[in-house]
């Protein structure tokens, strides 16, 4: 992470102003420089994470929700991808102008991830023992021996059954659900204060996927770890998140609370998705659509990136582009979030 | 209802697990679809609904006759597709088509998508004469919501969305009178889901169609199917008409299912019912004796490891269910 260009104020230090805030992200820039042009991933997103709250951000594919969480980790692949504004700060300490070594110690004690796609993210060549082991070995300085003890407790701690024969499989041996068992014991076993799921039980059946959701909130509950669910699943946000924010081509459009969110919507797409999805009551009826495409991050709309697409959309739409603004508890980047709060 | 078009008696496929390089010798069957009967009625949507490898993909596949059943029997208006000549066989497929799931694969780069709604037409070749096929395919295209006038375009060139539409389209071309879809809609976004379902609603309705609709997402089924069959591990455990099965489940594994699923509104988490089951499926290859569900299922007694379940309807269970122990919960409106 050489070339980054860092825009914003200098590094703050552990008692400055902005470690009101576990992990705060703030506007955040990150675009890709293709072959075809520059795609603008993530267009000044903020948000922030505190010990023992869950937030969930949802979003569509594009939407730069996961391209977000990979910055955070700094895994985002340069090129082609580069940060170009913004700061990320863990406890007040930005983690973007950090020195490299610096920020190496914050991955995985301080904030740590679960993939998607568990059986790419673990190493097909080594056992799952040696692979959490390893973790303890060297940052920890333990011993083969003890680092082996520590890696049977937390595949315990996952509920693997048999873990101290089990340790000894590889990632192919194990099940999707297992496997997702694996990386979550991975990613806890340096005590992280921040666990971000990227979409961790996407790839899983229901009932596989309530399980590894049950799991995650146990352990986030025991260890009072902040969490950042990734998902585009409106139910599992519901069931799991304090707090929501939706994305739409690389910007946060509506923040709120899990109940504010779903009881009324206060941005014009959020209404869309959530009015989108088959309901009981309106079995046999058409499906309210959205209307187009998702957009192009090399050609993002003018104004709001949503009015293409949008119900509510007049003329200021295309020409302005709404800034996220606060309403009370919840923000929304909407010309019109004012009457949509105010509405019955 | 009204007549029966396709009907599906004991259909089993098992594929056998071969080790050794010179001599292969068979050592194992995964049982992947193990006695599966079902009925599908003109113009109706029989939804199918289980878990990864349960089956569902490869009933998919045998009832579009592109993989041979073990054993059982498929019979399409009356007459046993498995019995026929290859030439007849070719004839009858047209009236049998399919939808996949990845848009992304299923159609092929090279081709242009006026080439790949108009290959049917090859093959088929008193569908539509010659001169004709060009007009037919924009016709397609305009049927599915597309721009005719895209027509030369490559597959690339459209979002994931449009690209099903596409391999719609392919199976409308022969005017089946079923379309299997195998998970239709499960690569898609959110958005773009709900424009496909309304889709393939409309064209039930105006071709008249009969779908069979697979699908693991358990809301999305109960939108577009009229009834519903649950699967696990290669049988059939509950049918019945999606309010039967949804409101009114009597399977163990399907109150399982049913109780598993998110549901999109936070004021449900405090009183919902939560039924979870432990540990994963197990291997298709080696299936628990009796009950194949016995080994996660909280009712489970002796006889269900003894006495595999008959999907029948019982005292307690109005519509058929494959459990000794069938019993109606609602777990979905459960206060």
């Amino acid at each position: 992470m050489t070339d980054i260009k860092v825009n914003t104020a200098p590094v703050l230090g552990t008692d400055g102003k902005a470690g009101q805030h576990l992990l705060e992200v703030e506007n955040l820039h990150v675009e890709f420089r293709t072959r075809d042009g520059v795609a603008k991933v993530i267009n000044g997103v903020s948000y922030h994470v505190d010990a023992g709250e869950t937030l969930a951000v949802l979003g569509e594919s594009g939407s730069g929700k996961s391209v977000t969480a990979q910055t955070i980790m700094g895994i985002l692949d340069t090129p082609p991808g580069f940060v170009t504004g913004g700061a990320i700060r863990f406890r007040g300490k930005d983690l973007l102008t950090m020195p490299k070594d610096e920020r190496r110690l914050v991955r995985g004690e301080g904030i740590s991830m679960v993939f998607q796609d568990a059986l790419s993210a673990l190493n097909p060549v080594f056992t799952v023992g040696f692979q959490i082991a390893e973790l303890f070995r060297k940052r920890r300085g333990m011993s083969r021996a003890d680092g082996r003890k520590r890696a049977i407790e937390l595949l315990d701690q996952v509920k693997i059954p048999a873990a101290a024969t089990r340790i000894n499989d590889y990632p192919h041996q194990f099940s999707g659900g297992m496997r997702q068992r694996v990386m979550i014991a991975m990613s806890l076993a340096l005590d992280p204060e921040i666990l971000i799921a990227d979409e961790p039980t996407t790839a899983l059946d229901v009932t596989v996927q309530a399980q590894i959701m049950d799991l995650l909130a146990e352990i986030r509950r025991e260890r009072n770890m902040g969490m950042i669910l990734i998902t585009h699943d409106l139910g599992v946000v519901a069931d799991v998140a304090d707090r929501i924010a939706v994305m739409y081509a690389g910007r946060i459009v509506e923040q709120a609370d899990v109940h504010s969110l779903y009881a009324k919507p206060c941005h014009p797409y959020t209404m869309a998705l959530l009015d989108s999805l088959p309901r009981l009551d309106l079995k046999g009826q058409e499906l309210n659509t959205i209307k187009g495409l998702p957009p192009n991050l090399l050609r993002i709309p003018s104004g709001c990136a949503f009015h293409p697409r949008c119900r509510m959309a007049r003329d200021i739409c295309s020409a302005e582009r709404p800034a996220l603004i606060q309403l009370g508890d919840r923000a929304s980047a909407c010309h019109f979030a004012e009457e949509l709060v105010g509405r019955e | 209802m009204s007549d029966v078009i396709l009907e599906v008696r004991d259909l089993v496929k098992h594929f056998p697990i071969r080790k050794g390089v010179l001599f292969k010798k068979t050592v194992g069957q995964i049982k992947a679809v193990d006695g599966v009967s079902l009925d599908l009625h003109k113009g109706e949507t029989l939804g199918i609904v289980g878990e990864s490898g349960c089956g569902k993909s490869t009933l998919a596949k045998l009832l579009m006759n592109l993989e041979q059943p073990t054993a059982g029997s498929i019979r399409y208006q009356g007459r046993d597709v498995l019995k026929l000549s290859a030439a007849e066989q070719r004839k009858l497929r047209r009236n049998i088509q399919l939808v996949m799931q990845d848009p992304y694969t299923s159609l092929n780069p090279r081709m242009t998508v006026g080439d790949i709604i108009g290959e049917p037409f090859e093959i088929h070749t008193d569908a539509a004469p010659k001169g004709d096929r060009r007009r037919k395919v924009q016709e397609l295209l305009d049927v599915v919501g597309l721009n005719p006038e895209h027509i030369n375009r490559y597959p690339h060139q459209f979002s994931g969305g449009q690209r099903q539409r596409i391999g719609i389209a392919r199976a409308l071309a022969l005017r089946p009178e079923i379309i299997v879809c195998d998970e239709p809609v499960s690569a898609l976004d959110v958005s773009i889901q709900a424009q496909v379902m309304n889709l393939l609603d409309g064209l039930q309705r105006d071709f008249n169609l009969s779908y069979i609709f697979i699908a693991h997402d358990l809301s999305v089924v109960r939108h577009i199917a009229d009834r519903v069959g649950v699967m696990y591990l290669g049988k059939m455990v509950e049918l019945g008409t999606d309010d039967e099965i949804y409101d009114t489940p009597t399977h163990p594994y399907t109150q399982a299912l049913l109780s598993a699923v998110p549901v999109p509104d936070p004021t449900a988490r405090q009183h919902k019912t939560v039924i979870r089951l432990e540990g994963d499926v197990p291997s298709p290859a080696n299936p628990p004796s009796g009950c194949r569900f016995r080994t996660r299922c909280w009712k489970a007694q002796e006889i269900c490891a003894t006495t595999p379940p008959l999907l029948q309807i019982s005292a307690k269970s109005p519509h058929p269910s494959a459990c000794h122990f069938a019993e109606i919960r609602d777990v979905v409106h459960a206060g």
